[in-house]
């Protein structure tokens, strides 16, 4: 700091800015290498997803199987599929020959180019590695469509989540626009209230509730996950009256002048405008329906063609038990619609968690 | 006229208000009544006594419970600082000057969260499996039995929190919001008097945005103590291995629709509710010690 005193505390900034300035470019270059790899062993799990799930299971079981979808090079020789093998180099790299007649002392090998140039190769062929070639199959996703009966449960699944959502549009921006522009007595603590419910924990009444349905007789049915929608929600009706709010007030009054009521000014003012919130609440409550696990678990766990999605995918989580390759097929079918939404809307989604991350 | 727009104020609430009553109201007070009764869950043969505190007396005599406490209390105790710290830190690096593309990466960091948690678990098993990628690194660094994460009690833990990282795309974009307001006047203040990177981390970043980290610790204080759907979908809630994913709300879940004793269940989830109101309750009396907001008193 010594260099610097003396001088005025522009000055000092903008050194330091310079300074900043010059080792920027290596700095660059390694915080976003640093970032880029973190960000492929975040994904590593969907990347493996993707593989496995086109991969012939005889390679996930296979010794020196390649992580990418392969399978084991072969060459016709004189009608005959023989392995490809990778066989030694005296400079230690391999070289890939075809393996023709297999023999515990020596083997026949020939040159994959030219399958009519042989050698003899002194040493057990059980010695060699199999040389593996880019192979992808969509059996796996076949199959899933057919063992999961997936056309069902993904129209199941469309089914509630598009009624839960209108549900959800329409009792939030009513509940919303309520708190957001109409003075009625207890308003300020009645919001207060909603906001604490966002706070209470699910179990506290999940029993009641369950038991009301259950006495009802809507257990077993997809009216415990829809109905409830329709009676609006503190997270999504927080997240359209914060919207609300920042809507000048100029454009109801000049309504009303012209004899407009709450349902006009709504109507004509309000929900031309918030077109942006309204959009992030569709795709925020679609995707937190396309992934509710619980509702479908407890609600319709003995029906099975009612059921989503996620839990025919539930289904496949052993591991252990499933053939390899159906439960990756089955999960890349789940998360592929989210996703697209995500990306097709993301600009939405960000905004909606920091109103309600921040402002709250 | 005022009273007509009071009116209309209610009819649009309406909704919420029938809500509030049916899923709120009705159910806190039927379920802290039903821990003070002994009943039965369906219609057939309905039995309704009162029994007086015998559920609570059974609760705390009951080792299974305490054990699927101390469960869910030592997962807590590992989940919160990684459910705190991972996603601030990430926040930080994508908050970086230096980082190229930082809206791209932002974006993809949040991407996971709307992935489904089944999804989630399946692909981070894959990973961590038997023939996974993880596995095969571990044996090349000359490691021969690799582990199976899922099935030993010392590794559960650490293979739950990984299943569960996908969602911290929110935590995140909190976080990146409330380092976006953090005044750059202050850097450059910081900056006049000789504050390198970590000075200005410790002496203006942190104390900046610990009301976002409050906002954090007490969403993931309420999460983990409700910590239930991986260890349900991961082994339908038989709690192995050994007995250490045995949470307290999957022995609540269990009480309910396997035993049928939705009393029992009632104050199970009574007591955990009281916990987490307890915790909170703490944690809101510590906040004046260390989290400040700018613009004074909330």
């Amino acid at each position: 700091m010594s260099a610097a005193q003396g001088l005025s505390a522009e000055a000092v900034v903008a050194e330091r800015t310079e300074s900043r300035r010059r080792i920027s470019t290596r700095r660059r270059i390694l915080v976003t290498l640093g970032v880029a790899t973190l960000t492929f062993l975040f994904f590593a799990p969907l990347f493996n997803l993707a593989a496995t799930s086109v991969k012939d299971p005889d390679q996930v079981y296979a010794a020196g199987a390649p992580l990418y979808p392969a399978r084991p090079k072969q060459v016709e020789v004189d009608g005959k599929d023989r392995p490809v093998v990778r066989v030694p180099q005296a400079d230690g790299t391999f070289m890939e020959m075809v393996l023709v007649k297999p023999g515990r002392q020596e083997s026949v090998l020939a040159d994959p180019a030219d399958v009519s140039k042989t050698i003899v190769w002194q040493g057990s062929w059980r010695t060699l590695e199999n040389a593996w070639e880019f192979s992808a199959t969509l059996n796996n996703y076949g199959e899933v469509w057919k063992l999961l009966d997936y056309p069902r449960l993904l129209l199941n699944t469309i089914i509630i989540a598009v009624v839960g959502t209108i549900g959800t549009v329409v009792s939030c921006v009513l509940v919303a626009y309520g708190f957001a522009r109409l003075k009625f007595p207890g308003r300020g603590k009645l919001f207060q209230v909603m906001v604490a419910t966002i706070f209470i924990p699910g179990t506290v009444t999940l029993i009641p509730t369950y038991m009301l349905f259950l006495n009802l007789g809507w257990v077993n049915t997809w009216l415990p996950l829809l109905v409830p929608t329709f009676l609006a929600n503190a997270f999504d009706v927080f997240l359209i009256r914060q919207y609300m709010m920042t809507i000048p007030r100029e454009h109801d009054e000049a309504a009303q002048i012209e004899g407009a009521g709450p349902w006009q000014i709504l109507r004509d003012v309000i929900i031309p405008q918030s077109w942006p919130v309204i959009i992030a609440v569709t795709v925020f409550h679609f995707v937190y329906s396309w992934n509710d696990y619980f509702g479908p678990l407890i609600y319709l766990s003995t029906k099975p063609e009612l059921q989503t999605l996620g839990i025919g995918l539930s289904r496949f989580s052993d591991q252990y038990n499933a053939r390899v390759g159906f439960p990756e097929a089955a999960t890349i079918m789940t998360l592929a619609i989210p996703v697209v939404l995500f990306i097709l809307f993301q600009r939405y989604f960000v905004r909606g968690v920091v109103v309600t991350g921040v402002d709250k | 006229m005022e009273q007509r727009e009071a009116q209309w104020g209610f009819l649009f609430i309406s909704p919420w208000i029938i809500g509030l009553a049916v899923f709120y109201a009705f159910p806190i007070v039927a379920s802290l009544l039903l821990t003070f009764f002994d009943a039965s869950l369906t219609g057939a043969e309905r039995n309704f006594t009162f029994i007086g505190l015998d559920n609570w007396i059974r609760f705390f005599n009951d080792p299974m419970a305490w054990k699927a406490l101390g469960v869910t209390v030592r997962f807590t105790l590992l989940t919160l600082p990684v459910g705190i710290f991972v996603p601030l830190a990430v926040a930080l690096v994508l908050n970086s000057k230096a980082l190229v593309a930082p809206g791209l990466f932002r974006v993809l960091w949040f991407l996971p969260y709307v992935i489904p948690f089944v999804a989630g678990i399946i692909g981070w098993l894959g990973v961590i499996g038997q023939n996974g990628p993880l596995n095969t690194l571990i044996e090349l660094f000359g490691v021969q039995d690799a582990p199976l994460w899922t099935n030993d009690p010392g590794l559960i833990y650490p293979a739950l929190v990984l299943m569960g990282i996908w969602g911290i795309g929110s935590a995140i974009v909190v976080y990146l919001s409330g380092l976006g307001g953090v005044p750059t006047e202050l850097y450059e203040a910081a900056m006049v008097d000789g504050a390198g990177w970590w000075a200005s981390l410790r002496h203006i970043t942190l104390p900046m945005i610990t009301p976002v980290i409050f906002y954090n610790l007490i969403l993931g204080v309420a999460g983990s103590l409700q910590y239930f759907l991986v260890p349900q979908v991961l082994n339908g809630g038989n709690g192995n291995p050994e007995g250490s994913t045995l949470f307290f709300n999957i022995y609540l879940f269990k009480s309910f629709f396997t035993y049928q004793d939705p009393s029992y269940g009632a104050t199970l989830a009574w007591v955990l509710f009281l916990i987490t109101l307890g915790l909170s309750l703490i944690l809101f009396g510590t906040q004046k010690r260390w989290v400040y907001y700018a613009g004074g008193d909330r």
